[in-house]
């Protein structure tokens, strides 16, 4: 009987606010070690925290996104437990009432598209990091407590149980991560640690009630997350079949190895004693609030995608790449509504689509610059996307005019007239070097004559390489085939 | 010693007037405090920097700069932060803790003038009612130096019972300001929760901690509050209420019968027993008084009330529990000198430095918040508490005021009770509820026992009624003088 894998992702992001959420120090990352604690961070005696609207505003903003429901009244809880990074002995958080319950994320899988249900979505406040290395030498054998992430806003996004393959996984969070950066909650940042996953993971026989679970804490890549799931699906389906029992976990990936080890079990599992923070009033979210930030919510990623398969004619899979991002989707929305494009009609979209994801994505790998500090601007883009349109110049040189563009070499116009990329087109000018690649060639030509079809694209890469790439290719066809078959 | 030598509002005039400077004042003051040692009623006290405030408080008078209260010394409870001067909370934990920023009602009071003089000494983080659990040793009460002053604010209840100080702070978390100004024959005033700030105030029990002040007279306790309540954008918890002046019932011109259409309800489970009957026999002589004055008596009831000292030792504890973690000799505070690993070093350091008390109430505290016990204990106390404040509510329908004792006794020997917390936690029995739902409440002398001791009246109002209460004591006090009896 074949195994079934059960997945639920619990996702911490953290939100995009300039203070903590309970204090008014800097959330910046970087900074030196307790340069960005505050009193309250550090949880001197006497002081209390103050809940910043910031905070609630992009949790309410997640909730819309996610068609979930706003809770208009939740509850701040103190979990207490102790541990050198968390200077109060307790982290604000949200227990028995979230700020967010219900809702669902849309993912694509191979047997088309599924609709991940969301438990909840929860505040709460980031510890601070403890430091085992990298301390002065002259401190000695000691670890170093660092406060500045302690107090930073984090959104917990909880899943149901409802993905069934690493994959699915991936997708989920993907599509999460597209989510929380496209409505501008979270910067996305995974090596800053600003989007993690912790996946739970239970395995059964299709048809069988859930299985026992275990919790990898901490994924923050997509890559790590299905490396951790596959081999943990592996281990308990090994560990079933040679007639043990999964033993509920919390364990940690270590990416080194490719494998997941205990950290600790349900056993040891600490009491947290809940309880509501009294020094907190419980949250008040008022419909006028609930509405001002519905008016205010931008296109979300399902509608943008819809809107460009219809508008655009791009295929399902294209308008998925762009809405990946809204930095990206902002790019392409550029490029097709500059004027240039607009005057260029229908075909503009899809051309748009095919540059962006394509050489402009290589291009921004390749140098490793975010979309906003790309050299090439959607204008500039858009202005090259005429001269492929217009045929002024060739699919295969607009690349090389593209990478001038890149360099900072100026506009599309500007880079093909000085390097004089203008694709010829003209009969004249092309049957002129049909007859001189005629004339230099005469055996290839005594093989088509005798019936080698090959024989006629080696005369029109001649043909083009005369030209130096600029010859129109569809008229240099035309042209050498009238005159081939003519005499 | 002069009613106006003792008294905030008679310091001031004189002050004012220039006929007392400040720096002569606090001079004084520091040789009494000096003189004073044995009470023990202080932790820190800072001559110089007391003597440096005076000097400008003075050149502020001189220059007509001045605020209501410059020039007037202070002490705050030691569970208040001062910034620059050390805030122990009477504990060990923070013997050398000096705090880089004031708690607010610290900042009020400084912005209104007053010159802080020391720190008081105090039952360790709050927690006690005799103020002999402090790390820095018992408080003892200037009218009997065998007995306690009551607690947890001992020290600052001591200092004014003693003319150290006009007027001090307290914080109240179950009677620790009322139950202190009672067994030393002062004037304690708790207000409404929220109308002062907490910023600054070391949590014992965040939903109970109220900030308040003693002084001599109703009078005196009105001018503090002026100066203390208001906003503060760093609490969560303080209400956005516009000002108000406490004092503006006193203003009005004395009749015969001043307290003429004033009912004051009298809770039939304050007078069924269990109380010292010389207490008993001032209360009833006070209610005399308060009648010829022209307020009418009504029996109310408040059947829930018997459940609040239950209540209040699941959620006071609970709540210390969760506060007093911070104290982990990680960042500040005290550490223990050696230890094996960092499981260890938290055992040790917490087992060094919180006093038997303190540890009591943590793992009480602890066990009502554990899972499976949380909803038998701290979700019924949540319950419990919302039905004594309705009790309040519907006997405020029939009354404007509640009287009764402060404490069911006077002041006892210093080590009586200290082996029987259950005794010690009774004797906050009337005081406990206004801290549950969060009303205000003061004690005011009202007499003394044979053997001297003295005696509190507590008065206790609706949510905001700090204006009323402090009427009705101010008329009290303009017909009787005990609050102006003085121990030798």
């Amino acid at each position: 009987m074949s195994w079934e894998i059960v997945i639920g992702i619990e996702t911490h992001a953290q939100l995009s606010t300039a203070s903590k959420i309970f204090s008014g120090a800097s959330t910046a990352f970087g900074a030196p070690p307790n340069t960005h604690a505050s009193a309250v961070d550090i949880a001197l005696p006497g002081v209390l925290p103050v809940l910043n609207r910031g905070a609630v505003e992009r949790a309410i903003r997640f909730g819309l996104a996610v068609g979930g429901t706003i809770n208009r009244r939740s509850v701040f809880a103190r979990k207490n437990y102790f541990y050198p990074d968390l200077p109060k002995g307790y982290q604000i958080s949200q227990y028995e009432i979230p700020v967010v319950q219900g809702g669902g994320v849309a993912i694509a899988t191979e047997a088309g598209e599924k609709r991940v249900r969301l438990t909840r979505a929860h505040l709460e406040e980031d510890a601070g990091k403890s430091l085992h290395e990298g301390l002065p030498r002259e401190l000695g054998d000691v670890s170093g407590i660092d406060l500045n992430r302690a107090g930073t806003p984090l959104l917990e996004i909880v899943s149901e149980p409802d993905m069934r393959s690493a994959a699915e996984a991936v997708a989920y969070a993907k599509a999460l991560h597209a989510l929380v950066t496209w409505i501008g909650i979270c910067d996305g940042d995974m090596q800053e640690g600003n989007f993690r996953c912790d996946a739970n993971v239970s395995v059964r026989r299709a048809g069988d009630p859930l299985g026992t679970r275990c919790e990898i804490k901490n994924l923050n890549s997509f890559r790590f997350l299905a490396q951790a799931i596959d081999y943990e699906a592996r281990r308990q389906i090994e560990l079933i079949d040679d007639g043990g029992c999964v033993v509920q976990q919390t364990r940690l990936f270590d990416p080194d190895r490719g494998e997941t080890r205990a950290m600790r079990s349900k056993e040891d599992a600490q009491d947290y004693r809940y309880f509501p923070d009294p020094d907190l009033p419980p949250l008040a979210i008022d419909e006028a609030w609930i509405e001002r930030i519905r008016r205010a919510m931008p296109e979300l990623p399902d509608a943008f995608r819809t809107r460009l398969v219809e508008a655009h004619g791009i295929t399902e899979y294209d308008a998925q790449q762009l809405a990946a991002s809204r930095d990206l989707a902002d790019y392409y929305e550029a490029t097709v509504s500059a004027p240039v494009s607009v005057e260029l009609g229908p075909a503009a979209g899809k051309l748009a689509a095919n540059w962006i994801l394509g050489e402009f994505s290589a291009a921004r790998n390749r140098t490793d610059v975010s979309i906003r500090d790309v050299p090439v601007s959607a204008q500039q883009l858009a202005g090259l996307l005429r001269r492929i349109a217009d045929r002024t110049v060739s699919g295969k040189l607009a690349k090389n005019v593209f990478d001038a563009m890149w360099a900072g070499e100026g506009d599309a116009d500007a880079v093909i007239e000085r390097r004089g990329l203008r694709q010829i087109s003209e009969a004249g000018a092309i049957e002129a070097l049909v007859e001189r690649v005629l004339a230099e060639n005469p055996s290839v030509v005594a093989e088509f004559r005798a019936g080698r079809e090959k024989a006629f694209n080696a005369l029109v890469g001649q043909v083009m390489k005369a030209s130096k790439g600029k010859a129109n290719p569809a008229e240099v066809n035309a042209i050498l085939r009238d005159r081939l078959t003519r005499s | 010693m002069s009613e106006g030598a003792t008294t905030v509002a008679g310091l001031a005039r004189a002050l004012h007037a220039r006929e007392l400077s400040s720096v002569e004042l606090v001079r004084q003051t520091l040789e009494r405090i000096a003189a004073s040692q044995a009470l023990n009623a202080f932790i820190s006290v800072d001559p110089e920097g007391a003597l440096a405030q005076a000097k400008a408080a003075d050149a502020a008078i001189a220059r007509g700069d001045a605020a209501p209260l410059t020039g007037i010394p202070i002490g705050h409870k030691d569970v208040l932060m001062t910034a620059g001067m050390r805030t122990t909370c009477g504990s060990r934990m923070l013997e050398h803790f000096v705090a880089p920023y004031d708690a607010h009602v610290v900042a009020k009071l400084r912005d209104s003038g007053t010159v802080l003089v020391g720190k008081t000494n105090m039952d360790e983080f709050a927690m006690g009612s005799s103020s002999e659990t402090s790390y820095f040793g018992p408080v003892r009460n200037p009218w009997s130096a065998e007995c306690v002053p009551g607690g947890s604010s001992g020290g600052s209840a001591a200092a004014v019972a003693a003319a150290l100080l006009p007027a001090t702070t307290g914080t109240d978390t179950g009677g620790s300001i009322r139950q202190p100004a009672a067994l030393t024959g002062v004037c304690g005033l708790k207000p409404t929760y929220g109308i002062c700030s907490r910023y600054g105030l070391v949590a014992f029990a965040s939903s109970l901690d109220t900030p308040g002040a003693f002084a001599r007279t109703a009078e005196d306790c009105g001018l503090l509050l002026n100066a203390m309540a208001g906003h503060d954008a760093r609490d969560a918890t303080s209400l956005p209420r516009p000002g108000e002046d406490y004092l503006r019932f006193l203003a009005k011109p004395a009749s015969g019968r001043p307290l003429a259409g004033l009912r004051i309800g009298l809770p039939r489970e304050y007078f069924a027993g269990g109380v010292e009957e010389e207490v008993t026999a001032a209360i009833e002589g006070a209610l005399r008084e308060l009648r010829a004055l022209g307020a009418t008596t009504v029996d109310v009831d408040l059947p829930m009330v018997r459940h609040a000292v239950p209540v209040y030792y699941v959620i006071a504890p609970a709540e210390a529990s969760s506060n007093l973690s911070r104290f982990d000799g990680v960042r500040y505070g005290h550490r223990a000198a050696a230890y094996r690993d960092l499981d260890d070093m938290y055992c040790r350091t917490r087992a060094e430095a919180f006093g038997a008390e303190v540890k009591r109430r943590i793992l009480v505290g602890t066990y009502v918040l554990s899972h499976g016990y949380y909803d038998a204990y701290y979700l019924k106390a949540q319950k419990v508490r919302r039905l004594i404040a309705q009790d309040f509510m519907r006997a405020f329908e029939r009354c404007d005021v509640i009287a009764g004792p402060t404490a069911p006794t006077c002041a006892f020997a210093i080590g009586a009770k200290t082996d029987d917390p259950v005794q010690m936690y009774l004797n906050d029995i009337f005081t406990i509820a206004a801290n549950l739902t969060g009303m205000p409440a003061m004690s005011i002398p009202c007499g003394f026992t044979s053997g001297r001791l003295p005696i509190g009246l507590q008065l206790q109002g609706n949510y905001f009624d700090e204006a009323r209460i402090l009427n009705v004591a101010h008329r009290y006090q303009q017909v009787t003088d005990w609050h102006l009896r003085m121990p030798s």
